[in-house]
């Protein structure tokens, strides 16, 4: 039997419809917006001004603390503006506009093809360096990679784990890195492994990628202490925490890191990133984005600038569909309806989901029946009715000690629910307000 | 019967035994309470609001027992009588609050702030705020998920279905301020009631440039300054692309709000009709 996670969990419909679509290098834009803030943690300061001339892989905003990333440009020419423009969730967010002119690189970027396997750099190189070139967890959630990496004293990295799971419905994009990046991703997984001193790495991949799974095995005969590990195909396996339960069968305690059972994840999007930034000098400043939907003519998935508008990705997919109800940004589980498709692409935009208007709304909110089918299901072994029940009722000591905080916000509960409720927007409400009651505690 | 006598005698020793202990315990481990606590408890509302400051009556009271400057404390709901009773009961002097009511900064009704995207998320404006700006271009308006309402426990607050904005019942508000510690936009303000309830206000807070917040709706502020040049008083501040009026330094004269090119100043009770007789005078006179 294949492994995965041993708690809860869910497998919607699958409907990878971008899968095997190879990736599409696509246009650079004529104009790029560039948010400060594309990661968790302190935005970073824009080091450019208006007028000012730039070339691809430049430093435009610098990192501003330990948690924090720099941010590079996407594109070659003058800087437009600095200025607030509407983002993804209609709130006005602070970026950098650059008018494209040309495709001009930096000189210290390598841009040959050609893979570069031996790994000269030392740890602490691999460290900065990557911090240096912005990189983020492109899985999604954005955490600084350089972070990670940095083990914290007293604890040791007994194995490093690659999420090549994609456990998200409809997206497809690690999946196509996989097919065509196989070997970068080797050599990536090489260098991590380097700067955390692990000898043993899993690279975890969902059943449903046949194809992926064979060929990234075959591809690992090659690199000593890679081993690839196929999973039953069960959302949410590219947790963190889940990934590494299914994986080598340890759970991190309540509250803790992956760290404490020594281990480290990290996505396979951000290993390739890792192989660029160390063996060809190149930062993070494009990745590749799925754009995917039930009545998209064309879906695919592109190599997209960072700050790339929407619209022209959608326009690339072969235009927004007549029926479109709702588009979101992410995959359908844990992603965000947007209220513009004029806002840009970041670091962090896996896929644009583009829902049909039947598939859109969301079913009408019923009273919760004590099915407990949400409890059955949460992977972190929560009772979502009950944290939905306190968070309403704003009862947060109560909230506290049912572990409101170890929700990960799957989205399974809401998911499962017969009756519709809105049991993770509760939750999610719960959690800010019991995190910023702990945090002021300790103040 | 020898039984029965026994029976009586020894549990009347033990009750009286218990009797002296608990009085010597209860002398011991007296907690002396202001009996005057209780006398204002009485003349306060019994709302158990909050408006005050306090969690409830009572620890009000109590506040007002204790402090010697009982100026800087108000009860919002029982207004100027139930403090001078209460400071009656006291000895002490209390300062007249101006009354004050809930106003609700916000006019971006369906027809002057056309909706973009539609929501239907969780019926929680707390929860929307969080997911993103709103469902209109506005990313500061109202939502019209009615938290506020929700919140108000003096019945002083409905939805009109209209505008899909909230509505203050001045009579029944007693600005304790439920509402505005619930909206998560901070819409709703207490202001000074006014002579007479009459009021003005920006009814806006829109934050966008000019530009930008006209687009999203058109009766919102875009801090254009004119009022602010126009007003004698200086009682208005644009600062923020919003302006503001200062509900003490207002007199009330009315010119911002003529002046104003979005009519995102409004004025509340004036007398309306009379304009209308007035104006053809002034026309002929220019």
């Amino acid at each position: 039997m294949l492994k995965t996670f041993s708690l809860g969990g869910v497998h919607p419909a699958e409907n990878k419809f971008s899968a095997g679509q190879k990736i599409e290098v696509l246009p650079v834009p004529e104009q790029v917006s560039v948010p400060i803030a594309q990661h968790i943690g302190a935005p970073s300061e824009p080091v450019v001004a208006k007028g000012d001339e730039v070339k691809v892989g430049q430093l435009i905003a610098k990192s501003t603390g330990f948690v924090s990333a720099n941010i590079h440009s996407p594109v070659s020419g003058k800087v437009f503006k600095i200025d607030d423009i509407i983002d993804a969730s209609g709130y006005k967010r602070k970026a950098i506009i650059i008018k494209t002119e040309g495709d001009e690189w930096d000189e210290s970027i390598d841009r040959s093809e050609d893979l570069i396997t031996e790994v000269t750099a030392s740890p602490e190189e691999i460290i900065k360096k990557v911090g240096e070139a912005g990189i983020v967890g492109l899985g999604g959630a954005t955490f600084p990679a350089h972070v990670k990496l940095s083990v914290p004293p007293g604890k040791t990295c007994e194995v490093l784990i690659l999420n090549g799971v994609e456990c998200e419905p409809y997206l497809t994009a690690d999946h196509q890195l996989m097919m065509e990046k196989g070997d970068e991703i080797m050599v990536g997984t090489q260098i991590l492994m380097k700067a955390l001193k692990v000898e043993k790495a899993i690279i975890g991949i969902e059943n449903n990628k046949p194809d992926a799974i064979k060929h990234m095995s075959e591809l690992a005969g090659k690199y000593p202490g890679i081993t690839i590990q196929p999973l039953k195909v069960q959302y949410p396996q590219g947790g963190e925490k889940q990934l590494i339960d299914a994986c080598i069968g340890r759970q991190i305690p309540s509250g803790k890191l992956p760290i404490e059972v020594g281990a480290v994840v990290q996505n396979v999007g951000t290993t390739l990133a890792v192989y660029e930034a160390v063996q060809k000098n190149k930062p993070l400043f494009e990745r590749v984005v799925t754009v995917t939907g039930k009545s998209v003519s064309k879906p695919s998935n592109f190599l997209a600038r960072v700050g790339t508008p929407l619209n022209q990705l959608i326009d690339a997919a072969g235009g927004l569909p007549e029926d479109t109800g709702k588009v979101i940004g992410g995959g359908p589980m844990m992603g965000k309806a947007l209220s513009s498709t004029e806002v840009p692409i970041t670091k962090g935009s896996s896929g644009i989901l583009i829902m049909p208007d039947e598939m859109a709304k969301r079913g009408k909110t019923e009273a919760c029946i004590r099915c407990s089918k949400c409890v059955s299901v949460c992977p972190m072994g929560l009772s979502p009715y009950l944290l939905m029940t306190v968070s309403d009722k704003a009862i947060w000591d109560r909230a506290e000690e049912e572990k409101i905080m170890d929700c990960i916000e799957c989205g399974s509960c809401s998911f499962t629910c017969p009756a519709n409720r809105p049991l993770l927007d509760y939750i999610r409400l719960g959690k800010g307000k019991v995190g910023q009651i702990m945090r002021s505690r300790t103040k | 019967m020898n039984v029965v006598l026994i029976t009586i005698i020894s549990l009347g020793v033990l009750g009286s035994l218990a009797a002296i202990i608990l009085y010597f315990v209860a002398q011991k481990f007296k907690v002396f309470e202001d009996p005057r606590i209780d006398q204002v408890e009485e003349v306060l509302p019994a709302a158990n609001c909050g408006g005050c400051g306090y969690p409830g009556c009572r620890a009000f009271a109590e506040a007002m027992v204790k402090s010697d400057d009982i100026s800087d404390l108000n009860c919002p709901v029982g207004g100027a009588d139930t403090m001078s009773a209460a400071a009656a009961i006291l000895g002490k002097e209390v300062a007249a609050a101006d009354p004050m009511v809930a106003v609700v900064r916000c006019n971006g009704t369906c027809e002057n702030r056309p909706r973009i995207t539609e929501y239907d998320g969780a019926t929680s404006c707390t929860i929307a705020t969080s997911l993103y700006g709103g469902d209109t271009g506005c990313s500061n308006g109202c939502l019209g998920l009615g938290e506020c309402v929700d919140a108000c426990a003096f019945n002083a607050m409905y939805m009109d279905e209209e505008t899909g904005l909230p509505v203050i019942i001045e009579d029944n508000c007693v600005s304790c301020g439920a509402c505005v510690d619930a909206c998560p936009k901070n819409i709703i303000e207490l202001r000074k009631k006014g002579p007479k309830s009459r009021r003005i206000f920006v009814s806006c807070v829109n934050t966008d440039k000019g530009a930008a917040a006209k687009k999203a709706c058109s009766v919102a502020c875009i801090a254009c300054k004119k009022c602010q040049k126009i007003c004698p008083f200086d009682a208005i501040t644009v600062e923020n692309n919003l302006a503001y009026i200062d509900y003490n330094k207002c007199k009330l004269c009315r010119k911002c709000v003529a002046e104003c090119p979005t009519n995102a100043i409004h004025m509340i009770n004036f007398p309306p009709p009379k304009p209308k007789v007035e104006k053809p005078v002034a026309e002929s006179a220019e």
